[in-house]
């Protein structure tokens, strides 16, 4: 694990938090959506907070399908529930809401939970290659060398 | 009856976003670094690649899926059951799917740690 793929990781917890934040304002906004005004939603592109919302998914998508061709699926989603800790967080420290003792210890399971596997390798050898643990997952840099 | 829908409609997610992050976890693996794959060959190379891997495809429709099978699950069900509910149990039957279809050595570390963020996700919700 390097810096820059820990980086990949930040950048999954942070897009997709602060992706899901602007989508959810910018969607109050406009005010419920029904299922027989369909192009209300095809219009709610237009409403920047959706815009930069969508723009910030997409970059989490992105960071998301990086961390998948190197990393363990196990060992990534952990990572897509630090957002939730972050969101309780900022609303604590920067918007001074109230924290129950509920939600405390839900942000100090999700954290353990992150860190138990973080502490962990990041790709786990396939049991079915136990015995030739020659074939690696990533067969990109011979296949490109050859 | 509602509360069979929503139940329902959470079931579905389950599937739907399990099946597609095993499809998506799987293409990746099958592409490779992109770090790598893009320092070498540049983004375009790796853009191709992946659009090039079928399981890529299937894997974002499964999502698809599961984000209208939210939306439907939210017209029955109150947020509050619907959202916890469904991610939580997602990261338990990611775990097992890693294990079975991924062959991911799931071990007793990754055990605890997704029964956690579980646990952690309900409690955020209540």
């Amino acid at each position: 694990m390097t810096f820059r793929k820990y980086l990949v990781l930040a950048g999954i917890t942070v897009f997709s938090t602060a992706g899901d934040s602007l989508l959810a304002r910018g969607m109050k906004a406009l005010g419920n959506v029904s299922l027989h005004n369909l192009t209300g939603l095809l219009l709610a592109i237009l409403n920047p907070w959706v815009a930069a919302g969508i723009l910030l998914l997409l970059a989490f998508f992105a960071c998301y399908m990086s961390a998948l061709s190197w990393a363990d699926l196990t060992y990534v989603l952990p990572a897509t529930s630090l957002g939730y800790v972050l969101v309780a967080l900022i609303a604590h420290f920067s918007f001074h809401e109230e924290i129950s003792p509920t939600r405390w210890l839900g942000i100090a399971l999700i954290a353990a939970g992150v860190g138990f596997v973080a502490v962990g390798p990041s790709v786990t050898p396939r049991r079915e290659h136990r015995e030739s643990p020659s074939v690696p997952h990533d067969t990109v840099s011979q296949e490109v060398e050859s | 009856m509602k509360d069979i829908y929503a139940w329902a409609a959470i079931g579905l997610i389950i599937l739907a976003s399990t099946t597609g992050d095993v499809l998506l976890s799987y293409s990746m693996k099958r592409v490779g670094d992109v770090g790598e794959l893009w320092k070498r060959r540049g983004i375009l190379a790796v853009v191709g690649r992946v659009l090039r891997t079928p399981t890529f495809a299937l894997g974002l429709m499964a999502m698809g899926v599961a984000f209208y099978s939210l939306l439907f699950g939210l017209s029955w069900g109150n947020l509050s059951l619907v959202v916890p509910a469904s991610a939580s149990l997602t990261f338990v039957a990611n775990a097992v799917a890693a294990n079975i279809f991924l062959h991911e050595r799931v071990g007793r570390r990754r055990w605890i740690a997704a029964l956690l963020v579980a646990g952690g996700v309900v409690l955020m919700a209540v």
